[in-house]
């Protein structure tokens, strides 16, 4: 069942639409990605939610978001911090991800202008758009909770049907894990992880993610699009910024350092740590 | 006036529970809070016929996770067969003490996991990085069979979750977490996985340290929707041999038998246990 408690908008119908997973304020990410999303052709960008965390700055993403007036939905992180909440509520249960879960928010409070605040309060839940006639859901975790994270690994077909009939829905688009993939369980049916731009995919390479769906001669075709940026600047910026070593080594190296206590086997695996 | 239980609705059926090996163990640790053992038959083993049954109608329902248990699951002669079938419909933990393991059990798990695509966890009880800290509770001799599988499945390339519990001297400091985890390390496990879960004043643990008192009790409290949600049982049931139970916690009280099939299991529970008590003080969840 959705999560009634969270406002839910209905958007228009489109042909080609790029999603934006975590950016975890890597505002240097979301620029790229914006290019990219227009070089692509794409009829609408969606931003997923999460646009704090993990990097510097935090007002300078919530700027580039307001200053393209891209549609986007609240995550744990807008949620909170509209709500001048004390964490994160991540939904991690390891004490050493919260431990950085917690450094995260905290930088990210502290610098958020209260006027960036409220206007994510204002932001919606859910967004339901509809692609090549497919009723898509967005959201941020899951349909039915804004926290919940939905890896490859432990997200199986029989609880994707049951979860597209409870919503109505043919689509999922979601965000949350940071780690992006998509499953469809019959033709144009399926959930979508958007992926995110705020920290590498834990797999070695330094590149973010983004994740581009279109209405291709009558089915839905998803594209998960590399997107590189200048990631040794975005180090520099998180040192000169004092956030923890272990987040600049992952923007560094493309290995997830922490938050990775929540990993299921297969997903934890694929890191080195 | 009498105090009546608050309910705890189920919300989705997200995580189903096997009793896989009843309450049959190789190990009769003194915490057990089903007090498993080589000669309990209070829930005998569970048949693949069984599981089958019932992960059929868990597909139905979109069942996101299976967990295996017993007792020991390495006990059941049909466990590889088991986690094979439930590895086709969703993700797999398997609860073990990982004496049983051989290098030839590893190597099976390993290629069940790599067919499937979802993740098959398996979660391994020690209670203590030394044989003086974890022999006492779970058995003399104990410690270095349980190491012994661990190192197995490490060398097969399986990186299992370490759980001890609160009764393992230490889990709780920061100090004690990093020696476990230090401790993993040395045995294989390149990326330690480490669970601490709470103790249960049910079984075999009252007489380790005692029963719950009559103040530790949900009766006559009133939970919000929040706090019902955030208990396990909003979102999980148990399948024994004898019929459907509503958590892996309650299968000795024959008031937590909710039916014999999940269909008819669905409904709310009376929260009126004293280990309810623990589930919503702690925010135990017995998941991984």
């Amino acid at each position: 069942m959705p999560d009634l408690k969270r406002r839910t908008e209905d958007h228009g119908r489109f042909g080609r639409v790029a999603f934006l997973g975590g950016i975890y304020s890597n505002y240097l990410a979301l620029a790229e990605a914006l290019r990219v999303a227009r070089a692509r052709g794409a009829d609408a960008v969606y931003a997923l939610g999460d646009f704090g965390a993990f990097g510097p700055h935090p007002d300078r993403t919530v700027e580039i978001l307001r200053e393209a007036g891209l549609p986007a939905i609240q995550g744990n992180y807008e949620e909170s911090l509209s709500a001048d909440a004390d964490d994160c509520h991540c939904g991690y249960t390891d004490p050493r991800d919260n431990h950085f879960a917690q450094i995260s928010y905290d930088y990210t409070r502290e610098r958020t202008s209260h006027e960036h605040k409220a206007w994510m309060g204002t932001l919606p839940g859910h967004i339901r758009i509809s692609i090549g006639g497919r009723k898509v859901l967005l959201c941020h975790g899951s349909p039915r909770k804004i926290n919940e994270f939905l890896w490859e690994s432990t997200t199986p077909a029989p609880f994707i049907r049951k979860l597209l009939h409870d919503i109505d829905a043919d689509l999922v688009v979601c965000t949350h894990t940071g780690l992006h993939w998509a499953r469809f369980v019959e033709p144009g049916r399926g959930v979508v992880n958007a992926g995110a731009l705020g920290r590498p995919a834990n797999d070695g390479r330094t590149q973010v993610w983004m994740t581009v769906v279109e209405n291709r001669a009558g089915e839905l075709a998803v594209e998960h699009v590399p997107v590189a940026y200048d990631h040794g600047r975005l180090a520099r910026e998180m040192r000169e910024e004092r956030l923890p070593e272990e987040f600049v080594q992952t923007v560094l190296t493309g290995y997830w350092t922490t938050c990775l206590e929540i990993l299921p086997a297969k997903e934890r695996a694929r890191g080195r740590h | 006036m009498s105090r009546s239980a608050p309910s705890s609705p189920l919300v989705a059926l997200d995580t189903l529970w096997f009793q896989v090996a009843g309450t049959l163990c190789n190990l009769q640790c003194t915490h057990c809070f089903i007090s498993s053992s080589p000669t309990n038959h209070a829930h005998e083993m569970m048949t693949l016929a069984d599981v089958r049954r019932y992960l059929e109608e868990a597909e139905r329902l979109g069942v996101k996770e299976y967990y295996l248990t017993g007792g020991e699951p390495f006990l059941n002669r049909e466990i590889l067969e088991i986690i094979e079938a439930a590895l086709a419909f969703g993700p797999v933990s398997v609860l073990t003490n990982g004496v049983l393991i051989r290098p030839e059990t590893a190597a099976r798990l390993r290629a069940l996991s790599d067919a499937s695509p979802y993740s098959l966890d398996l979660r391994i009880s020690i209670d203590g990085a030394d044989a003086a800290t974890n022999d006492p509770i779970r058995g003399e001799g104990t410690f270095e069979r349980i190491l012994a599988g661990i190192r197995i499945l490490a060398a097969a390339g399986l990186n299992p979750v370490v759980t001890v519990t609160e009764a393992c001297e230490g889990a709780l400091s920061a100090e004690g977490r990093a020696r476990l985890l230090a401790f993993l390390r040395q045995a294989g496990l390149t990326q330690p996985r480490l669970k601490v879960m709470p103790l249960l004043r049910l079984g075999a643990e009252t007489r380790r340290s005692r029963a719950y008192a009559e103040w530790e009790s949900l009766m006559g409290r009133t939970l919000t929707a929040e706090e019902a949600e955030a208990l396990q049982c909003s979102s999980c049931r148990m399948v024994t041999s004898k019929g459907v139970y509503v958590c892996p916690i309650l299968i000795d009280f024959a008031g937590a038998r909710m039916a014999g099939t999940l269909a008819e299991a669905l409904g709310p529970f009376a929260l009126s246990y004293a280990a309810c008590f623990t589930c919503h003080e702690q925010g135990l969840s017995c998941r991984t």
